[in-house]
């Protein structure tokens, strides 16, 4: 019964949805004003129903109610609360139904916090939100409907694959899905203000919040992602180039660029055509992503249940969608009128550089995800890509962001006297030398010569954030309690950017160390054996078999001692889930400023020379990696605390009783790995 | 309004309609029972290609294309940096222990992290050749990680299988091809 209604809600949801993508459109264009009325009852009916049906599915999955098919192929009962939970998304058909329900809180939130958008800019953007939610929920209802039932009912569930049962994967899609979806937000804004054909500082002002929360959401999810990868897959690594990740990292960087130019456009009426085309691209990569991921096209190691059938239907969305938008523009976005000039070297300059170089990284990612497929399609040669492309050719584009990153933040809008700019940041650039230097002084190779240069980045960016700061609170330049009032007045988009950026610099220190100069043993051990990997040495105390809810397996025991002083105990695990039929890896991870002391449980072997048997261990020591993650939330931090900024909050332009040199926005870096 | 239009202005819509027709090609060969496995690869029954790897580390003897022939041999493209890689090496473990003369190409990769993954997971292979460049892979056509050739006694590749080995595809390709081959 609960099943029957949750498919009636998403019907329901449908029809209002369709309401919703074409009366306001119509009513906008008409000037018929009740129609454009339709907008807000319909935005808030779509809501009501996805969410009726959501809760329907999390109904089926928390009661284990295997007549539901979607729910015997990836639920099991002795699976705990928590993942039967998370099981509701971690499939496809349910995945698209958390979609559906994010896109119509989005639409929802326009609907009653949007009252400051002009009616019929609103009601567009609503229409174009409805036409989304169309294709999805007939996306959902005609190929891959999570409500089918199953008759006779099985007694037992197949279970949700074990790797997957993690509660850092748990949150995963959720916050990566805020993200895609909170993009068809500025997707919208886009194509709304092309049919209206006017773009205007209060249009980026209005769309800069929605971005930026989808963007905090989708660094981490990424984050989220990568952590999991680390710790679960037992491989020591964190980012693998994988098309699946590609997927989401491809509308991270679009996002981020996005996010930049939106400023432009906000304080200086300028790239107002390049800055539509981002938000839709923004949005047509996110697409392009769940393309990817769900029709099979590309093979990854994450392998989804993948199917062709619903491919044709989500390609047939994506020329829609896309192709729709993409022609909107060819044909609206050259009248668009540029406003401020600016010269090269100029805040907008730079931001100009920062937009080129995160696109080009966008492209380059995308091309090396779709090569193989491309070039095959042209009767080419195969050609070979992997890490070493990405390293090749995506790291070195996103060098020149970083390091102009906090150039660009000190430079003044319009035009810029940048060899003021340099002599501000001569500390900065006094400390990425000496980084540099003491980097190289214990340096012995090629690699290490690198690493340097990425230490130097790192130190330039967090001590560029910092000098950024403190120059404009006058820190050390009179009382200490003027600075602080100076501080609590600094616009919060100005701390969320200096937060952002110094991040960014937290992070790629993590990256570079923990590549460069990892630590990897790897032996064979018996009960008593002692290890030493970078000065802490590890004991083995033997392994003992553990029984979970729903698996079984081995718990090695490490003891781990430093100079003879007792740190701690690390217990590594190998899992065996019967109901899946599948082994995993826990790895035990002692996590320090310094970097992790990372333990894997191998086989076990019988080795009649020490009388009994041993395992094969994994040790790594991988220094600073902490920082990776560390950095990628704080960049989301950086971003919120923008977020709170008074404009936002205000919402009308026109109040800027700020003092006259306008706080920048958070321009984040990229990752590199 | 037609005054106004610009044809760089297209450019973005071109692109995506051009990927979307590729797409829609793939996803009809998909339905035809295609998958990305089955590329065709130019070289089948065509010999194999004449090379000269060092090997990973300076010690060992490296790979060499000249004792691809008299027996059946198994070439493996890999790197320690590749995931599925990692997924398919019990299979190639299980492969030699059944007395398969497997052979190696290591991709791309440097000798400490290919010798850890080999110390790591065991080493199944008769000899593996260091190709730092990649030059040796593109001989061979390879496509992606891992890629395995099956080449017969006279030198000649036989097969083709892109991507990780999985249980079905021992019983159901590898075993009785080179059960066949040895005859």
């Amino acid at each position: 019964m609960i099943a029957e209604i949750g498919q009636f809600a998403l019907i329901l949801a449908l029809v209002i949805a369709i309401i919703q993508g074409t009366l306001p459109l119509a009513g906008a264009a008409l000037n018929r004003a009740q129609w454009v009325a339709v907008a807000k009852p319909a935005a808030r009916g779509q809501f009501l129903f996805v969410i009726i049906a959501f809760l329907c599915l999390m109904h089926a999955y928390v009661t284990s109610d295997f007549s539901v098919a979607n729910v015997a192929h990836n639920s099991h009962t002795l699976k705990p609360l928590l993942y039967k939970i998370s099981g509701v998304w971690g499939n496809h058909e349910g995945s698209m139904v958390l979609w559906v329900t994010i896109l119509a809180l989005f639409g929802l939130a326009v609907a009653e916090f949007g009252t400051g958008l002009p009616p019929t800019l609103r009601a567009r953007v609503l229409s174009i939100q409805g036409l989304i939610g169309v294709a999805f929920l007939a996306f959902i209802l005609f190929t891959s409907n999570p409500f089918l039932r199953l008759d006779p009912a099985p007694l037992e569930g197949n279970g949700l694959n074990p790797i997957l049962q993690d509660p850092g994967l748990a949150f995963h899609p959720p916050f990566l899905y805020l993200g895609y979806v909170g993009f068809s937000m500025a997707f919208s804004f886009a194509v709304a203000a092309l049919i209206e054909g006017r773009v205007d500082p209060a249009w980026a002002r209005w769309v800069r919040p929605w971005t930026l929360a989808a963007w905090c959401a989708l660094t981490i999810g990424i984050a989220l992602g990568s952590w999991w990868a680390y710790y679960e897959l037992g491989w020591g690594g964190w980012w693998f180039w994988d098309p699946v990740e590609n997927a989401s990292f491809i509308p991270w960087l679009i996002g981020t660029a996005l996010l930049h130019s939106a400023v432009v456009v906000e304080k200086r009426d300028a790239l107002k055509s390049w800055t539509i085309l981002l938000a839709i691209l923004a949005f047509s990569m996110s697409l392009l992503g769940t393309f990817l991921v769900r029709s099979g096209v590309l093979t990854s190691v994450h392998a989804f249940a993948s199917d062709p059938e619903r491919g044709v239907f989500i390609l047939g969305l994506l020329v829609f969608v896309i192709g729709g938008s993409l022609t909107l523009y060819a044909i609206r976005a050259p009248q668009l009128k540029g406003g401020g000039l600016f010269a090269p070297i100029s805040r907008e300059g730079a931001l100009v550089l920062n937009n080129l170089l995160l696109t080009t990284g966008a492209a380059v990612v995308l091309l090396g995800t779709l090569y193989p497929l491309i070039l095959d399609a042209f009767g080419g040669g195969k050609v070979s890509v992997g890490p070493p492309f990405f390293n090749a050719t995506f790291v070195p584009l996103m060098v020149p962001v970083m390091l102009a990153a906090i150039v660009g933040a000190m430079l003044s809008w319009k035009r810029a006297d940048i060899g003021a700019v340099f002599s501000r940041l001569k500390i900065a650039f006094y400390i990425t030398l000496i980084a540099i230097s003491v980097t190289a002084w214990f340096a012995g190779s090629l690699r290490d010569v690198l690493a340097a240069g990425g230490i130097g980045i790192a130190a330039w960016m967090i001590v560029g954030s910092a000098l950024e700061i403190a120059e404009r609170i006058a820190l050390f330049k009179g009382p200490i309690s003027n600075s602080w009032r100076r501080a609590i007045g600094l616009p919060r988009s100005a701390w969320g950017m200096a937060i952002a950026h110094g991040a960014v610099g937290i992070m790629v220190a993590g990256i570079t160390a923990s590549s460069a100069w990892r630590v990897e043993k790897i032996q064979l051990m018996a009960p008593g054996d002692v290890i030493t990997v970078s000065g802490y040495s590890l004991k083995f105390e033997g392994a003992k078999p553990i029984k979970g809810p729903n698996y079984h397996g081995e718990r090695g025991l490490f003891t781990v001692t430093k100079n003879g002083k007792a740190v701690t105990t690390l217990t590594p695990e190998k899992r065996e889930y019967p109901a899946e039929r599948s082994q995993t890896t826990e790895a035990g991870i002692l996590t320090m400023v310094s970097g992790d002391l990372y333990a894997v449980l191998g086989d076990k072997s019988k080795n009649p020379a020490k009388g009994g048997a041993s395992w094969s261990t994994r040790i790594y020591f991988n220094p600073l990696v902490a920082w990776i993650w560390v950095g990628a939330i704080l960049m989301a931090c950086g971003g919120l605390v923008s977020l709170t900024d008074r404009r936002h909050r205000i919402g009308a332009p026109k109040t800027a009783r700020k003092p006259a040199k306008k706080a920048a926005d958070p321009q984040p870096g990229p990752v590199s790995a | 309004m037609p005054a106004n239009l610009r044809l760089s202005y297209f450019l973005p819509v071109i692109i995506i309609l051009t990927l979307a027709a590729i797409f829609w090609s793939y996803l009809g060969e998909i339905k035809d029972g295609k998958s990305i496995q089955d590329l065709p690869s130019a070289l089948i029954d065509k010999p194999a290609p004449v090379f000269k790897l060092p090997s990973i580390n300076s010690g060992d003897k490296g790979f060499d294309s000249a004792v691809l022939k008299g027996q059946v041999t198994l070439v493996n493209v890999w790197a320690s940096w590749c995931a599925p890689c990692r997924i398919e090496h019990p299979r190639m473990m299980q492969l030699a222990r059944e007395g398969v003369a497997i052979y190696g190409i290591n991709y791309k990769d440097t000798p400490e992290a290919a010798t850890g993954f080999l110390t790591e997971l065991g080493n199944p292979y008769k000899a593996v050749g260091a190709d730092r460049t990649g030059k040796v892979s593109i001989d061979w056509g390879v496509y992606g990680y891992p890629e395995t050739f099956v080449v017969d006694p006279k030198g000649h590749i036989r097969y083709r299988h892109v991507g990780p080995i999985m249980a079905q595809d021992l019983t159901d390709k590898i075993r009785p091809l080179i059960k066949a081959l040895n005859k």
